[in-house]
């Protein structure tokens, strides 16, 4: 796999709304963005980790940098803990988008497909709610 | 190629329309053109980015829309018969399971 591209990481409660969504990105967009998923505590009910989600952006690293597709709450907060714990040069390559999750990371991952930008991939994935749809 | 600009219009017959992965394929095949390209339903626009997967998506063109394509910078010409190829292909897609009426 490449990683020329920014890889995406979808951070889910549940395992396989996280597994449903990459499997959506794989299947729609292809197999040039580094993906990695997380979703659900040890003993299999809901729930996310730091150490999961660290694992899983380090599966999806690329130099580029990774967008990372959160859910609710406690995703999001696991999320900037998992990045906090990063090393310095690569926390500030990894950003989490305010967007839907499976919505969003179809368009982050479509973006990434094209050879842009952190920056860019998270927009096109925030654009979403932004209000900006309507052509 | 020089810098040029073109045009092109095909009517698109996907049974199911301007979907999300024909959205995605159109976008991503757009993408791998450096010049300028923009999409619309009608020759008089609007015209958006054809390489903005959540506008593309956002038009929400049905079956039977013709779609139009513009195209200004390196390697326009080009785009435009790409991108209307791969709507004449119907995105690739096998969709034999889709009532064509």
């Amino acid at each position: 796999m490449t990683s020329s591209n920014v890889g995406i990481v979808i951070v889910s409660h549940s395992k396989d709304v996280a597994r449903g969504a990459a499997e959506m990105v794989r299947q729609m967009v292809g197999p040039e963005v580094p993906l990695a998923h997380c979703g659900g505590d040890p003993g299999g009910g809901l729930g996310t980790s730091v150490e999961s989600i660290m694992a899983a952006i380090a599966e999806a690293w690329s130099e580029k940098g990774v967008a990372v597709l959160v859910d609710l709450g406690g995703a999001e907060t696991n999320s900037e803990m998992a990045i906090e714990m990063l090393p310095a040069d690569r926390r500030e390559r990894v950003v989490i988008c305010n967007a839907p999750i499976v919505e969003g990371a179809v368009m982050a991952a479509t973006e990434s497909s094209a050879g842009s930008s952190l920056a860019t991939v998270r927009s096109t994935a925030e654009e979403l709610y932004a209000g900006s749809i309507v052509p | 190629m020089s810098e040029t600009s073109a045009l092109r219009s095909v009517l698109m017959k996907h049974p199911v329309g301007l979907h999300a992965r024909p959205s995605v394929k159109l976008t991503k095949l757009a993408k791998s053109f450096r010049c300028r390209i923009e999409v619309a339903q009608h020759a008089s626009g609007p015209w958006i980015d054809a390489k903005s997967i959540v506008k593309v998506m956002a038009l929400k063109a049905p079956r039977d829309t013709t779609l139009h394509f513009r195209a200004e910078g390196e390697g326009a010409a080009e785009a435009v018969k790409a991108l209307s190829e791969l709507v004449a292909r119907d995105f690739d897609e096998d969709h034999a399971d889709v009532a064509t009426s």
